[in-house]
């Protein structure tokens, strides 16, 4: 945290901050005017179209385009010979791009094609041969695993095992959970060592899907368990879901012969899109410009480069402008998903309701390359708990499915899913009210955190306390309803922020950023000028800059863009001031340390300063050109400090014990926004987040075929919630200041999508009588649950305090 | 390719243009014509980003051809407000914070405008039960509901 930045005092009044301004760019958006990433046209544009491959995973023998090139109409066709391999750290994203030897998922990018429309570029695609090997498929997490797996990545080997605690223990677990095959397949595998026939080993020696094995945690967990009185431990499970953002992946190219180029498109980072395209296109980063266009929605999809790598190389091959848009069927099939995985979980608590200990295995596929969020999962998975004893372990697992992108608070909904359902069971176990058993456990300042930091200021005791206060925890039930409650955990991230605040000669502000503005995010930067600059809020305008117009800034990801593009927006407005102080102090002729700036205006110090009217900003800013020139603010920084969040939802539902559809009766959600600066675009993260946690919850699954292809790749088979599944989403924001930030803000995007799974699948499990352990809780599993439980067929363990799992 | 020549009204303005038998509507309108207001989001019909309406019918432009619109009345989003004054449904919207990032915003009111012109006064769930066409993946919907129940509210009084 640089030292310069200054927190307001408590209880500080603001007078921008807090309300509820109309958005710079609303007219726009519901006017029809917006450009979005299709939006754009450009003089003599090219249409692009990507040819994938129709096999989960196939060695490509050979491309042939020649009849494709022929036809009336292509300028150019690209393939993989279109692209070098360089640096190998950006040896994956390239292959992503643009399949190599192997196509690794079913619509991996195999060829690409420029022409003078869509209908002649969609002909010359069917005139592509391509000649396939197919090789044998795995798009199973637990299968990847396996000993008998086919291999994706033959130099993949797993790291992170020199790092177990305790690798027997570790690879005996492994064997234990999930790994466990029938004789017969032990008995057919040739690569099973003695002491783990049938198991998957993790070993660095030999490829396997296996990337990486994370753990994390403190103290022992198995003396911790021998002191419980009753100790739980589930299996679950969770199918991948999509971002489901409306707007397909679009980008405009240019690439010029002279070596320049220009992108345009949709993306949560133009400067991490110029940079990437620049490595992967071997060109100088200050030769490509890169404009954000408006985005429709993001969720952590549009963290990477699909198509842009793309397009700049036909651009550059044609010599003309190509235009790519992807449509939906290539978003569910070729975009970034997130993972699926199993997760086990195991906590024990005293008949007093304290937990001695808790321990997790998640086990995420993160589709054809390393890197799911299981690492994440992992370190969010107890973060809500003041734990002695404490274990997280995490595989990163890699399936023929499309390489997984950020989803919302990557992987952390997984996680919390399997904890907060065992939390919820261990409660009622004990018969103790779920919200009573949180609170007895809850982490607060001072808690050593479960993946290592200790807490500051938190906010998760008051939002179970607000709980508590709120009418909907004690509303009355009717018959086939069930409450659940969970709380949910985000790191929330800063930086590399750049902004510049430029003094406009009428006395008007033009703030430039650098992170796309997804949600409304630039009304509360205008805010927050506003605010210090001490002028009307309409007085400040607020661009997305483009990569040629400021420094680099990271990605709007990790719910850091309000934090921390804000904590630059307000430190360069305090800059700005210090330097409209300076022109006053030399149009009064004293020294600058005699000025001060109070509500937008100049003043003197006091009287000793000397007797002079106050100068407004714009009084200033009409003679900038007399005192010095233009007047502008800049501050760079890689912002710390980003301060956790935390959130506790309520979830009604109602279930059909006939059809087993599941109904949101009633939702509210309590969270952590240390300051809300919008308080309506902070609801509606809120209520975003929480109605993508109930499609992630009830309906939403990638469906895989035994061919390995997905089966539903549409809104109309892949259903998100509608309007009419929905109820009114409730909210409560509280504010714990966040230390970090000048006026206490903490990033509010995330937190929101990670409590519903669990809280649904608690009230599920309540309203139909069996706790509820994959998800989705579609209609046929809740009916096969309810016609188990009939039966009698109960698949949960349990055992007492300190005996062997 | 034999293009079709088609005499339409759009937004009240009589418009010619030339499209290929297999362009959609919503081709013609973005790419032909430029109002690139209505949204491709799905192209099947499942997301109403690319609402019109057609003789006052609510449709997906995605699903209609652009040669099926020779002599009817199309309305955009384009259309919806009046010169420099904005539909209470756009104003709402704003003012309700019903849009995040806004793409399926353009959808919503065209949806919002046909519903409030066939039933002024919709309750909760037939609001909701009429854009359940329309999908909204920022919004949870909570503050599109209570926007179009805003807009509906005001626009009865002015009545």
């Amino acid at each position: 945290m640089p030292l310069d930045i200054k927190p307001v005092a408590p209880g500080h009044s603001f007078t921008v901050v807090g309300t509820r301004p109309l958005r710079p760019d609303g007219l726009d958006k519901v006017t029809g005017r917006a450009k979005f990433g299709a939006d754009a046209t450009a003089p003599g544009m090219l249409i692009g179209k990507v040819l994938r491959s129709p096999h989960a995973h196939a060695r490509i023998r050979s491309i042939d385009a020649s009849k494709a090139l022929a036809l009336p109409g292509v300028k150019a066709v690209v393939t993989r010979d279109d692209f070098k391999e360089g640096d190998p750290d950006f040896r994956d994203v390239l292959r992503n791009v643009m399949a190599r030897d192997k196509a690794l998922y079913e619509g991996h990018a195999v060829a690409a094609v420029a022409a003078v429309s869509a209908i002649v570029a969609r002909k010359a695609l069917k005139l592509i041969k391509v000649d396939y090997q197919v090789l044998p498929h795995v798009t199973d997490v637990e299968r990847a695993m396996r000993a008998d797996a086919p291999v994706l990545h033959d130099d993949m080997f797993t790291s992170g095992l020199e790092e177990a605690s305790d690798n027997a223990a570790s690879a005996a677990k492994a064997e234990e959970f999930g790994h466990v095959e029938d004789a017969k397949e032990k008995e057919s595998d040739p690569h099973h060592g003695a002491s783990l026939a049938g198991g998957f080993r993790p070993q660095s020696k030999k490829p396997s899907n296996v990337a990486k094995r994370h753990e994390f945690g403190h103290g022992d967990v198995e003396k911790g368990f021998a002191k419980a009185d009753i100790v739980i431990e589930r299996k679950f499970r969770t199918e991948a879901t999509h971002q489901g953002y409306i707007e397909p992946h679009a980008c405009l190219a240019n690439y010029g012969s002279d070596g320049q180029g220009e992108l345009w498109g949709c993306t949560q980072g133009h400067y991490m899109v110029r940079n990437v395209c620049a490595q992967l296109l071997g060109m100088d980063v200050s030769k490509l410009r890169v404009t954000a266009s408006e985005i429709g929605g993001g969720f952590g999809g549009k963290t990477t480069v699909f198509l842009e790598p793309v397009a700049l190389a036909l651009s550059r091959k044609a010599g003309k402008p190509v235009k790519m848009v992807m449509n939906r069927d290539e978003v569910f099939r070729a975009s970034g998903p997130t993972s699926s995985a199993t997760i086990w979980v195991k906590i024990g608590c005293t008949k007093a309701g304290r937990i001695t200990a808790a321990e997790t295995e998640l086990k995420l596929q993160g589709g054809a390359f390393a890197g799911s969020p299981v690492d994440m999962a992992a370190m969010a998975a107890f973060a809500c708990y003041d734990l002695e004893n404490v274990k997280a372990v995490g595989w990163d697992v890699v399936v023929n499915r499309p390489k997984q992108a950020a989803y919302r608070a990557p992987g952390a909904p997984i996680s919390a899913f399997g904890v907060e359902s065992v939390i919820d069971e261990l409660a009622h176990k004990i018969g103790m009210d779920p919200l009573e058993f949180r609170l007895k456990n809850a982490a607060k300042e001072g808690t050593k955190s479960s993946y290592g930091p200790t807490y500051g200021p938190i906010g998760l005791i008051p939002t179970l306390e607000a709980v508590k206060k709120h009418p909907h925890y004690k509303a009355p039930l009717k018959a086939n309803q069930g409450r659940g409650l969970a709380t949910g955990f985000w790191f929330n991230f800063g930086g590399q922020t750049c902004v510049s605040l430029n003094i406009n000669i009428d006395g008007t502000v033009a703030l430039a950023l650098g992170t796309p503005d997804i949600g409304g995010s630039r009304a509360s930067m205008c805010q927050m000028a506003a605010e210090e600059l001490g002028i009307p809020y309409d007085k400040v305008r607020a661009v997305v800059a483009d990569t040629s117009s400021l420094g680099f800034n990271d990605v709007t990801e990790g719910s850091r863009a309000t934090f921390s593009s804000g904590l630059a927006t307000i430190q360069a407005a305090r800059d700005a001031i210090g330097k409209l102080c300076g022109r006053a102090a030399q149009m009064w002729g004293i020294s600058a340390d005699a000025v001060v700036w109070d509500k937008g205006h100049a003043k003197p110090s006091g009287s000793n300063a000397g007797n002079f009217e106050p100068l407004s900003l714009a009084d200033i800013a009409k003679v900038a050109a007399n005192t010095g020139g233009p007047i502008a603010g800049h501050y760079e920084v890689n912002a710390e400090g980003a301060g956790v969040s935390f959130s506790t939802h309520i979830a009604d539902v109602e279930v059909d014990r006939e059809t087993g559809r599941t109904l949101i009766t009633r939702y509210t959600v309590i969270q952590d926004a240390g300051k809300a600066i919008h308080p309506s675009y902070v609801e509606g993260q809120y209520q975003g987040g929480a109605a993508q946690g109930i499609g992630w919850a009830l309906n939403e699954e990638y469906i895989y075929g035994e061919d390995g292809k997905l089966q539903n790749p549409g809104f109309l088979d892949y259903r998100i919630p509608v309007a009419s599944d929905l109820p009114m989403i409730d909210t409560v924001i509280l504010e714990i200041p966040n230390p970090g930030h000048p006026y206490g803000l903490r990033g509010v995007g995330e937190t929101s999508i990670v409590p519903p799974l669990a809280a649904i699948a608690n009230a599920v499990s309540a309203a139909a009588g069996v706790r509820m352990l994959e998800l989705p809780m579609s209609p046929p599993k809740i009916l096969k649950a309810i016609g188990g439980q009939a039966a009698g067929k109960g698949k949960s363990k349990e055992s007492k305090g300190g005996s062997k799992r | 390719m034999t293009s079709v020549r088609v005499s339409t009204t759009i937004n009240g303005d009589a418009v010619e243009y030339l499209c290929d038998a297999e362009e959609t509507l919503l081709d013609v309108l973005r790419d032909r014509l430029g109002l690139t207001g209505s949204k491709e989001g799905c192209g099947t019909g499942d997301c109403g980003a690319c609402s019109v309406t057609l003789d006052g019918r609510l449709v997906c432009s995605c699903l209609v051809l652009g040669a099926e619109a020779d002599g009817r009345k199309v309305a955009t989003i384009e259309g919806i407000a009046q010169g420099d004054k904005l539909h209470p449904l756009q104003q709402k919207f704003l003012e309700h914070a019903a849009l995040q990032c806004g793409i399926c915003t353009p959808g919503f009111l065209v949806a919002s405008k046909a519903l409030l012109e066939k039933n002024p006064n919709p309750t909760e769930t037939e609001i909701r039960y009429w854009l359940a066409g329309n999908l909204c993946r920022c919004t949870g919907y909570d503050k599109i509901v209570r926007a179009v129940t805003s807009a509906a509210a005001e626009m009865r009084e002015s009545r």
